[in-house]
């Protein structure tokens, strides 16, 4: 089913929001990484992986989900967990390090983690389907309304752990989605040199499962898929595969030189920026006033304002405090 | 009812505890390999499947991968899965589940989320099951923060430390020697086959025990070592030495006190493990003495473990290369002899 006004609106906003949380974690990242980049100094220390380009997939997704569903995300998660409804000042605080951290800093960007609506995510590629595909079945035992999802990349595809979930998954019949975000490089490799199939949605004839492939990027069309794939799991009708195409508009990781990428492919991506794309045509089509528009960029701007103000202004927990939370 | 004369061997103490287990709380399931009809390879969970049927006992196919990862989004969400990882030497397929999920998510969350997930895995060789189906692993395990160790030595503790892992709400393993299983075609170490009440109860994990008392020496041992040091003890009292013999049945976290108490009293410490020696359990025994106070040792400690090697498929191979009593004896006479 095609999305309503409202749902589009929705999707719109949270993108917003995450393009901007990240515009603005970029900014901060950089604080004390200059003249000489050492990714161990400035406010938030570490490996940084940014989503901006691949904001489509996490509300084309997300928009048909409740808090009780539950998402496994990557080590690239911002959107997801923005889309998903994860705390945005709490996750801020975690990206800092902080003590109001979602985990008090234990965690970090790569391992957020929210209980309320039931968001992890993970750093190694591959890590998230089989988590998902337990807590399908844990719904599918207890009887609890709810579905899984599975974020991961096009790299994942080539786990052992992808071919083993989905084999598991389809014979247990569990209300899983399995959603590739292909973005078409695993860091410097691309695709087309890893991964023996042209689109990784035919993989789920394997595991006799749908397989859709959604190009372009669309936020309206990964919303018509993931329904159609969302209303199966939730018909207990079984697990599905959703290979998306999008595009990483940053590198891999922040100080990525990005010297792998063909000449111009940059400037191209940015050309389509699905965000302004999707922006021009609600516009277009009447589904956003000009007025609307502005309204929800003012909300985004006061989103991220007042969740990275959180994160500046809350305290580092003791440093002996890492001791804590070992065990349950 | 009274149950003094019910010996089990390990095989059933851990399904009932599992059975009774499941009967109290609906959380509970198992899955793995052969776990269901079959009643598990080694026969730990004989008689589950006729009880709790398909949808609570499940067969697995050959994914350690994946249903390690599910044990971990399962038990996130609410359920206390059981699985089992047929031989720990298959742990290589499945490892990043294990020590990078179950054992890190509960700190990653700020406690935020538990994973009370058990694992139960068979451990240890003698049988010429060549080098990929006879090791201990335990240091492996025990390395790793975030998971709790336990290793039952009888039927009485596997019972006991299967209810209390599957009430514990943190990730346990659990480790089971098959020479300990009570399985005919394994050849079974007969003192492992113990009295075991009918009624649940639990062993407390993190609690060593005292299985032999004496005031010469302090022999340290887990599992199938036990049994040895059991016998080895005997054969020192012979000869006018008297063992203390500890066993760990835990690993995490490791009853420390237990031990220095026991070689504040002899001033002797051997350690016996069947897992490989170098970087592992018994390096961590000995340390966790002399580090607090090496004045209350008398002789240098004496380890008994297996050699660093592969475990080889000859069976005079590797009975050379296993720990016995006989090499209790002696290193316990040279640790003596100071």
């Amino acid at each position: 089913m095609n999305p309503t006004p409202e749902q589009k609106q929705w999707m719109y906003r949270h993108m917003l929001v995450s393009r901007l949380f990240e515009e603005t974690i970029e900014k901060i990242y950089l604080e004390g990484k200059t003249p000489v980049f050492n990714m161990a100094n400035g406010p938030i220390p570490g490996e940084m992986h940014l989503s901006n380009g691949q904001e489509p997939c996490a509300v084309g997704v997300c928009a048909h989900l409740n808090k009780e569903d539950v998402v496994t995300a990557t080590h690239r998660p911002h959107h997801q967990a923005i889309a998903k409804g994860v705390d945005l000042k709490r996750m801020a605080a975690e990206i800092f390090g902080k003590e109001t951290g979602l985990s008090g800093g234990r965690g970090g960007h790569m391992h957020l983690f929210d209980a309320d609506v039931n968001f992890s995510c993970s750093g190694i590629v591959g890590q998230g389907l089989g988590p998902a595909v337990g807590a399908a079945l844990s719904r599918k035992m207890q009887n609890k309304a709810g579905v899984a999802v599975s974020f991961f990349g096009e790299g994942a595809a080539n786990q052992g752990a992808f071919h083993e979930s989905l084999n598991l998954a389809a014979v247990w019949k569990l209300p899983v989605i399995f959603v590739i975000e292909d973005n078409a490089w695993g860091i410097s490799v691309a695709k087309e040199t890893a991964t023996a199939v042209d689109r990784n949605a035919v993989r789920a004839a394997a595991y006799d499962m749908p397989g859709v492939y959604v190009p372009g990027n669309d936020p309206d069309a990964i919303f018509v898929a993931a329904g159609e794939a969302i209303s199966r799991a939730r018909a207990g009708e079984g697990p599905s595969l959703l290979d998306i195409e999008t595009y990483r508009l940053a590198g891999h990781f922040m100080g990525d030189a990005e010297a792998y990428r063909p000449e111009g492919e940059k400037e191209d991506l940015l050309r389509k920026d699905p965000i302004l794309v999707y922006e021009k045509a609600l516009l277009a089509s009447g589904d956003l006033s000009e007025s609307d528009n502005s309204d929800l960029k003012e909300y985004a701007k006061r989103e991220v304002d007042e969740a990275i103000q959180f994160a500046r202004e809350s305290q580092f927990a003791s440093p002996a405090s890492a001791l804590d939370h070992v065990f349950a | 009812m009274p149950t003094k004369d019910r010996k089990l061997t390990v095989a059933r103490a851990m399904a009932e505890a599992m059975s009774q287990e499941m009967r109290l709380d609906e959380r509970v399931f198992v899955m793995g390999e052969d776990v269901g009809p079959l009643g598990g390879v080694f026969g730990n969970t004989r008689g589950l499947f006729e009880e709790f049927g398909a949808e609570r006992v499940r067969d697995t196919p050959i994914s350690e991968t994946a249903f390690m990862g599910a044990a971990v989004g399962a038990a996130a969400d609410g359920m206390r899965p059981i699985v089992e990882l047929m031989f720990v030497d298959f742990f290589g397929v499945c490892f990043d589940a294990i020590y990078n999920l179950m054992a890190k998510n509960t700190y990653f969350s700020g406690g935020n989320v538990n994973v009370p997930a058990v694992i139960m895995t068979s451990t240890g060789g003698g049988y010429s099951d060549g080098g990929q189906h006879s090791q201990c692993l335990y240091g492996t395990f025990a390395h790793l923060p975030g998971m709790k160790v336990v290793v039952p030595s009888n039927a009485f503790d596997a019972k006991g430390m299967m209810t209390a892992a599957i009430r514990d709400d943190s990730p346990v393993i659990y480790m089971f020697h098959k020479g300990l299983q009570g399985m005919g075609w394994l050849g079974t170490e007969a003192g492992a086959t113990v009295n075991v009440p009918e009624e649940e109860y639990t062993v407390n994990i993190g609690k060593a025990a005292t299985v032999s008392e004496g005031e010469d020496v302090t022999i340290v041992s887990l599992g199938m070592g036990v049994h040895h040091s059991l016998r080895a003890a005997a054969l020192l009292y012979e000869q006018g030495v008297s063992a203390d013999v500890i066993d760990l049945r835990t690993l995490v976290p490791l009853d420390r006190d237990h031990i220095f108490n026991s070689v504040k009293k002899t001033g002797r410490l051997v350690v016996v493990d069947e897992d490989y020696q170098s970087y592992g359990v018994s390096g961590e025994i000995i340390a966790s003495v002399v580090e607090r106070d090496i004045s209350i040792l008398r002789a240098p400690p004496q380890r008994v473990a297996y050699p660093d090697i592969p475990i080889p498929f000859a069976h005079h191979m590797e009975q050379w290369a296993l720990p016995n009593a006989e090499k209790i004896v002696r290193a316990c006479l040279r640790a003596t002899s100071n």
